[in-house]
């Protein structure tokens, strides 16, 4: 039985509202799909970019403990890139097309590493709060309507929370310190607070995207929703450390059982989303250099097999 | 030229006594760079005791349109399940 495209889309959505996922074969509007890859790229992107701020410190690591967490932990990003690209793959864009949507800047990555890590406490608050933002948003996804996607989720989430809690340690160490190792610890948080919030996104007013989203299920909570989640979480732990949040506006209010928390510049995070942040160019040529230094690995790797395939063939 | 790696789809045996799994998929130039890839991303915690890789395009799915067809006539076959016998509650061991 041939049925239409409506009829197509209102079994689609039957499907989604009563729980169940949708797999790569499956029929699918063209904007779902299209969506997914551009959502399931960019997440792929961020893990990717992510683990350079990081790489720059696994030489300067303090001791053998932090360098080998350090390198596990630059490792694991390595991997979910992985696990992302294959996902996005299901939905019938190479491997190949993606990284050049990457390189030639078509394709986003989160800002938030377009940011420098300039200190050994920038490893700490990244952990905590980078990770942290990151592991909000991945646990809702974990909901997610496309199967591959939701998989990769899964398995990301379970991996992610050493990471979150190593930074943490990080930062209670420094904090236990020398009154320097606090004043760095303190620096640390001011300068990634902000951009950590930002993580979120636009507010939900103006996020042309969040209606089909939710309705589609790819997301299931809002921008505004996740960043109150990560502030209400995360200003109990900025106090266990004895720091401060870098907010004068911030106060608890117990009416909505909620702080409440300055506004944020969103004329920065549109720049650096423009390309504009301090590292963006940075970021981007290391990336972009990588592949092009690796290329004649892969095209050797290639060649050897297809040789060896030719020779077992002619026996 | 450059030439895509091919795609590799990797199951797992978490533990002896237990089915491969499917885990996901993986680049790689050949069979024995797919294990070694796999062992990286999907074993980093101990998640195996045993890998398989199976090239991609091996692999023979059941078409989704046609899941009504394969699947829907076992539906109605309830009496291949133990709960649609009758039997007195006094009857042990069964």
């Amino acid at each position: 039985m041939q049925l239409n495209t409506e009829d197509l889309e209102r079994e689609f959505q039957a499907k989604i509202d009563s729980g169940r996922n949708i797999e790569p074969k499956d029929w699918m509007p063209e904007k779902y799909r299209k969506t997914h890859i551009r959502q399931i790229s960019q997440h792929a992107h961020s893990e990717v970019v992510g683990m350079l701020p990081e790489g720059n410190w696994i030489t300067r690591a303090p001791s053998l403990k932090r360098k080998v967490t350090l390198l596990a932990k630059v490792q694991d990003e390595g991997g979910h890139g992985l696990y992302l690209y294959s996902a996005a793959e299901t939905l019938g864009i190479s491997r190949d097309e993606l990284y050049e949507q990457l390189h030639s800047g078509k394709a986003k990555y989160s800002s938030i590493f377009n940011y420098p890590a300039v200190t050994w406490a920038d490893m700490g608050a990244v952990g905590w709060l980078v990770d942290g933002a990151a592991i909000m948003n991945q646990v809702m996804l974990t909901r997610t309507s496309f199967g591959p996607y939701a998989r990769a989720m899964v398995r990301i989430c379970k991996e992610e929370s050493f990471h979150q809690r190593q930074g943490y340690e990080i930062m209670l160490t420094l904090c236990q310190g020398t009154e320097a190792q606090k004043r760095m610890a303190q620096d640390a948080l001011n300068r990634w607070w902000w951009p950590s919030l930002m993580m979120f996104g636009p507010k939900d007013e103006e996020s042309t995207h969040t209606e089909q989203a939710m309705k589609w299920r790819i997301k299931l909570k809002t921008n505004d929703d996740l960043r109150q989640q990560f502030v209400d979480q995360t200003v109990p732990q900025v106090k266990i450390l004895g720091l401060t949040v870098p907010d004068p506006d911030l106060k608890w209010n117990e009416s909505r059982g909620s702080y409440d928390f300055g506004a944020i510049n969103w004329e920065e995070f549109w720049n650096v989303v423009a390309g504009n942040g301090p590292c963006n160019k940075e970021r981007l040529a290391a990336r972009k250099a990588a592949h092009d230094n690796g290329a004649w690995v892969r095209e050797a790797a290639m060649a050897y097999a297809e040789k060896k395939e030719t020779l077992k063939e002619a026996v | 030229m450059k030439k895509e790696w091919p795609v590799w789809e990797v199951f797992i045996r978490s533990k002896a006594g237990l089915d491969h799994r499917h885990a996901g998929s993986i680049h790689a130039a050949d069979a024995r760079m797919a294990i070694e890839n796999a062992r990286d991303v999907y074993t980093r915690r101990q998640e195996g005791v045993s890998i398989w890789v199976v090239p991609s395009k091996e692999i023979v799915a059941s078409d989704p349109e046609q899941s009504g067809e394969l699947f829907e006539p076992a539906k109605d076959k309830i009496y291949r399940h133990p709960t649609f016998y009758d039997l007195p509650d006094e009857l042990k061991h069964m």
